[in-house]
């Protein structure tokens, strides 16, 4: 019994200790570099309930990506039908993953070109019209359009990490949640209108010409001429604040995009002292945008950013060397965060923002300082209480209750968990079951001591009743813990993690660690009558 | 120390035909507040919409914020004084248009118009719709699966489903009870009470279980005596205990209500009572029910 004691011990100083160790990183900053190659230096981290930053939730609307992935093979196969010599009329997008095209000629021209070219488009439907065209309905293959919906979602994820990475955001959390979310925490993020500027921009760069035969005039009545759109360039009077908008009747085909960009950077106009961004593509981007300036010069060139127009010069010569810039009338910030954006790349789909929350660090500050005093004098009451109301045995059950914190805050340091106000809930939980636990077993040795057992006898019996109890209240309370984690989402999961460890906890300190204190009083020291 | 006499014997199960009545009376309230109210008032968290809280560096008059939120268009806007003269909530509760960018409208426009106070955005919630829908759907899963979990576990412990079917039914009464002083004092349902809902439940079903281990120990040692003497005898047995945890809790839970301002004020609210009503129905409820089932459905007359 002696040496089973020293034994149990060492076991029960060695998880204490190492706890301990765990728990420094997120005391102190302040640790030897060698202190993170033995023992894991991960740390606690603070809610953005309780810290202050940002909190967001994206939706990628990756139906789009379907769409402007479809609008590119309709581009495509209509270049490829003029070049095959298949004479056509209507060619459209319908839905988001259709294409309705009517032929007439030669139809297994067609439908050898559809095979060889075009296998990821189904054929849905092909009926006659009249004499001798044909309507066919293509549909996107729907693996293909999973594909084309993952990609998009992987590389939204990818996109925004690079953003936000350039931002300069210590210590973010960008993770997909299911299938078309995206979470984001930014700690300690001071403007986050700013912030969602820089994440939720699309930055779809895209260069198209303006139509200078069409009649801009008619086309805002509503006439609009085949293949063209009209887009709107927004200038901001800088005395009035007005917006003024600007009409672009444009050419619908997009002849280049942001896809080919090496490099953007914010650059000083020397001439008006303003800030601009400037461009350079790649040697496959400079080859192309060398060739498009060279075909159409005289032309009008528009670059369009998100549907708005920035700037449409004419194209004076042939430009080579791959280098263009936007400008517009920028503050350095906002062409400082457009730089960003263009380097770390268009987003595939556009997102939505459907959840925000942020809390400015004062606020942060002030719910934790409120929460840890009152936590502090409430604890220190039930302290005082159990030393009041169980004396020397009181003594061991505070010991066992300030273990099992230390205990569950070692775990949520390895785990890298973060703490939220419904975590300090769950761990209250556990705590008050902890207090419980100890209730239990001193209420049950008192009630054996009254039966006439002798003081070994008595927590020998007290023990072994007292414990069917607590393995069953607390499994139990796991058990609800475990579904509430697997079922349930973020606030919901932030309360089971710490109310499982918790409990974890409980059964070690409040069982066997304070069992051996009143095992190492009795028979070490020789107490015979319990203080209770 | 001794808090309850050893030998105490009171006939608590003796009561129950009177304590129906306020088990009833109680429900009756909830339902009927929560019936009266439309519904539970939920927060943005829940429902969708904006939070934005400010606070100005002095105090600051509420009809000031409202003109300057009506003088842009948003006549929907809840405006609430927030602890002390100078901290506000302004809540909008709508679903359809693009919240993103009436937030950002709003803060710009109050921005504007107080530049002078010293305006501090100290939190801005912005929740979809769906998101809060989402958020309500899983939480109830996860509950109501939970619950499920809970019988099996307890019936298999126990031996008969009575005892699973006791703590259960136990469970819904807390909650009722705890959702009834939600919408009788107005609270605002969000995330936080969430957590209290949860709370309440581990509590709840701790308490339960206590008693019941007891009452399984004394059904081996006192075999002749009928299952409602065992359950009273185990009541008072473990009396102190219950005094003991439900008290230190409730201590904890008081000053929290006093001293933990007004962020974790509904919270404790809402906790004071579902631990009133989680260790009353272990006693007034959740023995009741086994009783009941173990007389009228196993038919073992009150045998355990």
């Amino acid at each position: 019994m002696l040496r089973g004691l020293k034994w149990k011990f060492i076991l029960y100083a060695a998880v204490v200790l190492f706890a301990i160790l765990l728990l420094l990183p997120t005391l102190t900053t302040q640790l030897p570099s060698w202190y993170s190659k033995i023992i894991p230096s991960e740390k606690i981290h603070l809610g953005l309930d309780l810290q202050g930053g940002m909190h967001l939730i994206l939706e990628v609307e990756a139906e789009k990506a379907i769409e402007s992935y479809v609008e590119r093979i309709r581009n495509d196969l209509r270049d490829d039908l003029k070049g095959n010599g298949i004479p056509f009329g209507k060619l459209e997008r319908e839905k988001n993953n259709q294409i309705v095209l009517e032929v007439s000629g030669n139809r297994e021209k067609l439908e050898r070109l559809l095979s060889q070219r075009y296998a990821i488009m189904r054929e849905l439907s092909s009926s006659p019209l009249e004499q001798g065209i044909w309507r066919v309905v293509l549909v996107l293959d729907s693996r293909q359009a999973e594909q084309v919906k993952k990609n998009a979602i992987d590389q939204a994820l990818e996109t925004i990490r690079n953003r936000i990475d350039q931002f300069g955001v210590s210590e973010p959390e960008i993770t997909l949640q299911g299938t078309d979310r995206i979470l984001i925490q930014l700690p300690g993020v001071r403007d986050p209108q700013r912030a969602i500027n820089l994440i939720g921009r699309t930055a779809l760069l895209e260069f198209k010409l303006v139509d200078e035969e069409g009649d801009l005039e008619a086309a805002l009545k509503g006439d609009l001429p085949e293949g063209d759109i009209i887009l709107y360039q927004r200038s901001v009077d800088p005395k009035t604040g007005g917006v003024r908008k600007i009409p672009y009747l444009l050419k619908e085909k997009t002849l280049m995009t942001g896809e080919y960009l090496k490099d953007a950077r914010v650059a000083i106009d020397t001439q008006f002292n303003e800030p601009y961004v400037a461009l350079e593509f790649d040697d496959v981007g400079g080859k192309l945008f060398e060739q498009i300036t060279g075909a159409n010069v005289k032309k009008r060139l528009a670059i369009i950013l998100d549907d708005n127009v920035y700037s449409a010069p004419v194209i004076q010569e042939r430009i080579p060397g791959g280098r263009a810039q936007i400008t517009g009338r920028f503050d350095m910030k906002e062409a400082g965060d457009l730089a960003i954006v263009l380097r770390a790349g268009a987003l595939p789909a556009p997102v939505k923002i459907i959840e925000e929350r942020s809390v400015g660090p004062s606020l942060g500050q002030d719910s934790i300082r409120q929460g840890m005093i009152s936590i502090l004098i409430s604890a220190a009451l039930v302290v005082l209480f159990m030393i009041f109301y169980y004396r020397l045995s009181g003594i061991i059950a505070d010991i066992a209750l300030i273990l099992n914190v230390v205990l569950v805050f070692a775990v949520l340091a390895i785990f890298r968990a973060t703490l939220t106000l419904p975590g300090i809930a769950g761990l209250v939980l556990s705590v008050g079951m902890a207090v419980d636990a100890n209730i239990l077993v001193h209420e049950r040795i008192k009630e054996e001591l009254r039966w006439g057992k002798t003081t070994r006898a008595a927590i020998d019996q007290g023990y072994h009743r007292a414990f069917t109890t607590i393995i069953d209240s607390n499994i139990t309370t796991v058990i609800a813990a475990l579904f509430l984690y697997q079922f349930g989402t973020g606030p919901v999961r932030g309360f089971a993690v710490t109310l499982f460890w918790g409990i974890v906890a409980n059964i070690f300190t409040a069982v066997f660690v304070t069992r051996w204190m009143f095992d190492y009083l009795t028979l070490k020291v020789g107490m015979k009558k319990l203080s209770i | 120390m001794e808090l309850i006499p050893p030998n105490t014997r009171i006939d608590f199960i003796g009561k129950k035909k009177y304590t129906i009545w306020i088990s009833a009376v109680a429900i009756l309230l909830s339902l009927g507040s929560i019936f009266l109210h439309g519904g539970l008032r939920y927060g943005v968290d829940f429902a969708g919409g904006i939070l934005i809280q400010i606070r100005f560096s002095e105090t600051a008059d509420i009809s000031e914020i409202r003109d300057a939120l009506d003088a842009m268009g948003s006549k929907e806007a809840n405006v609430q004084n927030f602890g002390g003269g100078n901290e506000f909530l302004i809540r909008i509760e709508k679903t359809s248009e693009d919240l993103e960018k009436m937030s950002k409208n709003i803060q710009a426009a109050l921005q504007e118009r107080f530049k002078g106070k010293a305006l501090e955005i100290r939190r801005v919630e912005v929740v979809g719709p769906k998101v809060g829908k989402d958020l309500k759907q899983k939480a109830l899963w996860a509950v109501g699966l939970s619950f499920a979990a809970i019988l099996i576990y307890v019936a298999w412990r126990f031996r008969t489903v009575a005892y699973g079917l006791g703590g259960i039914v136990a469970l819904f009464h807390d909650i009722l009870i705890t959702y009834g002083a939600i919408s009788i004092f107005q609270l605002e349902y969000s995330l936080p009470l969430l957590a209290v809902i949860l709370t309440i439940i581990g509590f709840s079903i701790n308490d339960t279980i206590v008693i019941f281990d007891r009452v399984r120990e004394n059904i081996k040692k006192m075999r002749k005596e009928n299952l409602e003497t065992i359950f009273n005898v185990s009541i008072n047995e473990t009396l102190g205990r219950t005094i003991l945890t439900s008290g230190t809790v409730m201590m904890v839970v008081l000053i929290l209500f006093f001293f933990g301002g007004p962020v974790i004020h509904d919270f404790t609210t809402a906790f004071i009572i579902g631990l009133i009503s989680g260790t009353y129905s272990t006693v007034y409820i959740a023995s009741p029910v086994v009783l009941f089932w173990e007389r009228h459905v196993s038919g073992r007359r009150g045998r355990g």
